[in-house]
């Protein structure tokens, strides 16, 4: 566009324009912001993973149980249905569940339940249950629905060998599988930082025993290796050792990844003209590695760390399903699992799997998540 | 390039005694001389002990004596095919680790064949039809299979089958041929069992694989000789078969290095589901009744058998491409 064409109201507006672009400056994490608000799955992701520990920090709260509650007269009770409409097709806005009807079968002694469509239980809301102490501070007993009445049970998503229900188990058990990945992943950033910033810092001699020992540990399969550290755990150690153990087991090999990442930032940015002025302007090391180095690639390191979390909440998760994890009366995921490791109980009662599908949301919600930080780390990029 | 193999070599040596000091440490790691609570579990079981035995284990192991003079006579003994003796069979351990040791392998491989199959295929048509909805399907596809858990496939599935069919797909042999000596019956009985197993391993596992070819695919397909040969009038699918693809294959053979230890984790977890007589159940076994020189040997055979993996992969990829062994 050349002066002469432009008449007097585009003159305005292009100065307008002008205007407005000084006043409007993006810092880098706000760019960043709108790249990652462009990946929707991400985004999703980021509110499915929200609801998760939301409901995983107040579980006393949303579980409509006791998660240890027995009740030895509903074993293996399918997930209920709920209602809206009834039989006679009379449409109800509170939802409701209908009795329960056991029969036993006479030879193999197995239990099968029906609904009695006689009987309507109404799903009530904010009802008075189970008594709970919600982090040993707050007294309560208030859930956030349930049934009215004691002896009846809601067993949405069914009930275990011995009549535990299931949803309150599946969300007790996710503070510890879903608390794993974050703790694990602090424990892995702190070394891996430390370690990896070390050897990409100094190079040389060092650099070189660093990336030796880091291959080594690479080169062990996990699983195995996990199964002899967690399998060496003495029976009578509390569940919150077991659970501290658990994480270093797991960290052990987790900062591998994270200081080959923050190796190879140091290696490319030490020799960056802003390291260097820094570095004639007088800064000392600590101050040029935390100062200028860190913040320079913590959007990187904040895609890792999340891209690592899966597999950490993988890890325990299969330590405790094979029984060398966590163990009862502490629940996560994997010790729910463990109990659905017969093909026996499985074939009579398959919700026992339901946990599965809990760990393969949070795994794939993490994954998109770190997928779009990743993305938007670098906001530059094309 | 013999140089280069030799370099590789030496570099392995000082991984080797690694694994070994840390199989050393876990073997050591449940609290007590194991000596003492294998002769307690002797006596409970009403089993006379003879003390001339023990005075022969006493020897053996070196224990009683310094940390390090254990560790030396444990791997000397090691290095002159002496693995230590199960306590809880019995028997040498060597004797109880070859099969599974060689099933465990039969399996892993098989896996990472199918890993090749799926994401050569996969990886260079997501490549050149990037972005098209076969695409996304695929990569998506691949995306929530390595968010599953192994475990979970192999529970979920024998579940399924069980219930639609009434056969149990766990085991790796049918009865008859179970305690059979090896014959062409039994391994086609063998590949047959293995199928699900395989399947669960490969198809979950290639996700990192097909996107590393999709990537270099990409890369590759930029470069001006791929314009040059469209150019010169090359048929499409001449110009990519010929040179990008040749050239995007490496990840094939240098990921076979990283993703052996995967595929061994994988393997182990999937036995112990499917109850495949693979090192996995007996190594959990022997973990959880402490049967220390079992679980030990099983562990250090693993790494050290994943290590020679990534030294034939290492050397592989110097022969396919002459950049890297020259480079370092």
């Amino acid at each position: 566009m050349t002066e002469q064409n432009l008449d007097n109201g585009t003159w305005q507006e292009a100065a307008d324009r002008e205007d407005t672009a000084t006043v409007f400056v993006a810092s880098q994490w706000k760019l960043m912001y709108w790249r990652f608000r462009k990946h929707k799955l991400a985004v999703f992701s980021v509110l499915v993973l929200v609801a998760l520990y939301v409901v995983a920090i107040f579980a006393d709260f949303f579980a409509p149980y006791d998660h240890n509650k027995q009740n030895t007269k509903l074993l293996f009770v399918p997930p209920r249905v709920i209602h809206f409409v009834d039989a006679d097709g009379n449409f109800s806005l509170r939802p409701f569940v209908y009795g329960l009807e056991q029969q036993v079968d006479a030879r193999t002694l197995t239990k099968t339940y029906t609904e009695d469509t006689s009987v309507r239980y109404s799903v009530q809301f904010l009802v008075k249950g189970d008594p709970y102490e919600m982090f040993g501070l707050i007294e309560g007993d208030t859930h956030l629905f349930g049934l009215e009445g004691e002896e009846r049970s809601l067993f949405l998503l069914g009930s275990d060998r011995m009549g535990r229900d299931m949803l309150s188990r599946i969300i007790h058990g996710s503070r510890i599988s879903l608390s794993v990945g974050f703790v694990g992943v602090v424990i892995s950033l702190v070394l891996g930082v430390l370690i990896g910033g070390v050897s990409g810092y100094y190079g040389g001699i060092i650099d070189t025993v660093v990336q030796r020992i880091i291959e080594f540990l690479q080169s062990i399969p996990t699983i195995p290796l996990w199964m002899a550290l967690a399998a060496a755990m003495p029976v009578y150690w509390s569940p919150v050792k077991i659970y501290f153990a658990i994480l270093v087991i797991l960290s052990l090999i987790g900062w591998t990844g994270l200081a080959r990442v923050v190796r190879g930032r140091f290696l490319s940015l030490r020799e960056e003209d802003f390291v260097m002025a820094a570095r004639l302007a007088g800064a000392g090391e600590m101050r040029i590695i935390v100062r200028h180095l860190v913040p320079s690639f913590l959007s990187y390191l904040i895609a890792n760390l999340t891209l690592s979390i899966p597999g950490m909440i993988l890890g325990e998760t299969s330590l405790s399903f094979l029984g060398v994890g966590m163990r009862p009366p502490a629940v996560s995921w994997g010790v729910i699992l463990n109990e659905a490791q017969k093909l026996r109980v499985v074939a009579q009662a398959p919700w026992l799997l339901l946990p599965g599908g809990f760990i393969v949301l949070a795994v794939l919600a993490f994954n998109f998540v770190g997928d779009g930080l990743r993305d938007a780390a670098d906001p530059y990029a094309r | 390039m013999f140089r280069y193999i030799l370099r590789r070599l030496i570099y392995m040596i000082p991984t080797l005694i690694a694994v070994s000091i840390v199989t050393f440490v876990i073997i050591q790691l449940p609290p007590g001389d194991w000596l003492t609570s294998y002769i307690a579990r002797l006596s409970s079981t009403g089993e006379t002990v003879d003390q001339a035995t023990i005075e022969s284990l006493r020897v053996r192991y070196g224990l009683g004596q310094p940390v390090y003079v254990q560790y030396a006579k444990w791997m000397g003994n090691l290095l002159k095919g002496d693995f230590g003796q199960s306590f809880e069979w019995n028997k040498p351990v060597l004797d109880l680790i070859k099969e599974p040791m060689a099933l465990t392998f039969v399996i892993s491989f098989l896996g990472l064949i199918i890993h090749w199959i799926v994401a050569f295929p996969v990886g260079v048509y997501s490549a050149v039809k990037q972005y098209s909805v076969g695409d996304y399907l695929f990569t998506g596809i691949a995306f929530v299979g390595a968010a599953i858990p192994q475990f979970l496939v192999a529970l979920v599935l024998m579940w399924y089958v069980f219930v639609q069919t009434g056969t149990n797909i766990t085991g790796l042999f049918s009865p008859e041929y179970r305690e059979a000596a090896w014959s062409v019956g039994k391994v086609i009985d063998l590949l047959k069992h293995s199928v699900t197993p395989v399947l669960i391993l490969g198809l979950l596992g290639s996700a990192g694989l097909i996107r590393t070819m999709r990537a270099m695919m990409l890369d590759e397909l930029r470069k001006p000789y791929v314009v040059t040969g469209r150019a010169k009038g090359l048929k499409e699918s001449r110009v990519i078969i010929k040179y990008p693809v040749r050239v995007a294959l490496n990840p094939f053979v240098s990921t076979v290095g990283w993703s052996l230890p995967g595929l061994i984790s994988g393997t182990t977890i999937i036995s112990i589901v499917l109850g495949l007589p693979t090192t996995g159940p007996i190594l959990l076994h022997a973990l959880m009744s402490q049967d220390m020189y079992l679980a030990g040997s099983f562990l250090m055979l693993l790494s050290v058998l994943t290590i020679l993996g990534t030294l034939v992969s290492d050397v592989l990829l110097g022969v396919l491409d002459p950049r890297i062994r020259l480079s370092d």
